[in-house]
């Protein structure tokens, strides 16, 4: 079961080391592919993964990926008309050329940038934020950084109930935002409180860990197994990984 | 039965905030190993800067702690003492910050030593003592206020310590759950210090009540 309660799926089960390890290869991968086949295929790669991880609706994970790369709508609306160099021109509006490497170049790039993606999207709406971070510590990740992660992860929340509650706190004493001093002031305070709280509580947790006889070793699950079903991500993921390279290599 | 020990013990201690008027003003204060005691005062009076003097979280201006018939000045002297202290405190959030309960109940016992497996024991034993056996694998930010006081007390049980201090441990707890809460402590039978401003929750549970008022202790 993922960490925060998701449901079971192929993806899921396998081994979080290996899931950390697949997320940092393919993303790489990706990003040095250069040809428009190899990128296709990339995509596809990421869909499979993301049809392992188990029944999700289309649409709400179509959304999720648009909004993650809505700034591919700006590639798209400059990046077709600069190109420096002179290519095959298609298009001429005035002083805009449009070119044809200029578009080829803004639809490998919308490829990867979507296959990476939904890759990553793939992996973390599987497994919970911690089960990844207690992958990455099984893989050798420095205890520090993993311990700052899952602190940061923890008290997120926090601080964003803090926020919540200030923001209805202000509404409810008539608090309107508009362009004046006024607002700006409050919302400085509320950065200001936000802020001051977050170190407060930095300094309680600090103290609640000691009381509990904390002597700088932080504690994550790592206890791993690798599973036959392990075995078959890695496959598939390496298949994926192969054929990529071999058409970006063509 | 063996002669009640003396648990905490602190002498004239003094202690203020910076640039703010005392605190702490010459206070006096013993607990023997067969009592539970309650304290009281005004918000704001200075119980939970007392309790965090006492847990060697804050310096005091003048004054000494003993604790376990230990002196304590230093922090290498509290640090291996902390444990046997649980303590619970007043915002469960500061308490809980491992992703899982079933985690954080488990990290005091791993610091103290414990196996894996052998701290997942002693979780699973604190969270049926308080009733709420499946809650291991709950995400620790998804718990109502109140489950997270029960499990942030828990975090303190499962250090199994020789006494307790809680910082007001009835907050945001419904009847039932403050019920639930005095039949633990009392099945525990360990002698500690329970802040509270709640007199009923209070009378069931203690003997002796002091009053926090000016930096000084009064018995009521
Ligand atoms: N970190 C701090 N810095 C400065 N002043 C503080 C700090 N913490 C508490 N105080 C002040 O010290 C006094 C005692 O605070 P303390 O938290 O000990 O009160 P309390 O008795 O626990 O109150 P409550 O019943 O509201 O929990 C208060 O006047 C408070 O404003
Ligand atoms: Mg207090």
């Amino acid at each position: 079961m993922s960490a925060l309660g998701g449901t079971v799926n192929f993806l899921s089960r396998t081994d979080p080391r290996l899931k950390v390890l697949i997320l940092v290869l393919w993303s790489f991968l990706l990003a040095f592919v250069q040809s428009r086949a190899a990128a296709w295929v990339g995509l596809v790669g990421s869909g499979v993964l993301y049809a392992f991880s188990g029944p999700q609706s289309l649409i709400k994970g179509l959304s999720r990926l648009l909004a993650i790369n809505s700034f591919l709508i700006f590639i798209w609306l400059t990046l077709p008309f600069s190109f420096s160099t002179p290519g095959t021109e298609i298009y001429r509006l005035g002083w805009l050329a449009l070119t044809q490497e200029g578009l080829d170049f803004s639809l490998i790039l919308s490829l990867k940038a979507l296959a990476i993606t939904l890759g990553a999207l793939a992996i973390t709406s599987s497994s919970g934020v911690f089960e990844l971070l207690a992958g990455a510590k099984g893989l050798g990740a420095p205890e520090k950084l993993v311990a700052l992660c899952q602190l940061m992860t923890r008290y997120i929340s926090v601080i964003g109930q803090q926020y919540a509650r200030s923001r209805q706190a202000m509404r409810v004493r008539g608090f309107q935002p508009r362009t004046n001093l006024h607002t700006l002031r409050s919302y400085a305070n509320l950065a200001g409180i936000l802020l001051v709280r977050g170190l407060d509580r930095a300094e309680r947790v600090r103290s609640a860990m000691l009381c509990r006889g904390y002597n700088g070793r932080f504690w994550a699950k790592t206890d791993f197994r690798l599973k036959f079903l392990d075995l078959g991500l890695a496959y598939l993921t390496l298949a994926l990984g192969l054929w990529v390279t071999i058409l970006d290599a063509a | 039965m063996t002669p009640p020990e003396i648990l905490i013990k602190v002498t004239d201690l003094v202690f203020g905030y910076p640039g703010r008027p005392l605190v702490i003003d010459g206070l006096d204060f013993e607990l023997g190993s067969d009592e539970l005691v309650g304290l009281t005062g005004h918000n704001g009076c200075g119980k939970t800067t007392l309790l965090e003097i006492i847990m060697g979280l804050r310096k005091p201006q003048a004054g000494t702690v003993e604790i376990l018939g230990k002196k304590c000045t230093e922090e290498k002297h509290f640090r291996p003492l902390r444990p046997k202290m649980g303590f619970v405190f007043q915002d469960a959030n500061d308490q809980l910050f491992c992703p899982t309960v079933a985690d954080d109940l488990a990290f005091g016992p791993l610091n103290l030593g414990a196996s894996r497996q052998e701290a997942d024991q002693v979780a699973q034993k604190v969270l049926d003592n308080l009733g709420l056996p499946d809650f291991g694998p709950r995400v620790t930010y998804d718990l109502s206020g109140g489950e997270k006081k029960l499990v942030a007390l828990g975090t303190a049980l499962a250090l199994s310590p020789r006494l307790l201090i809680l910082d007001e441990p009835t907050n945001f707890l419904d009847r039932e759950a403050v019920a639930r809460l005095e039949e633990i402590l009392r099945q525990l039978q360990l002698p500690g210090v329970i802040v509270s401003h709640d007199v009923g929750f209070l009378d069931k549970m203690v003997k002796r009540r002091y009053w926090l008022e000016k930096g000084r202790l009064t018995a009521v």
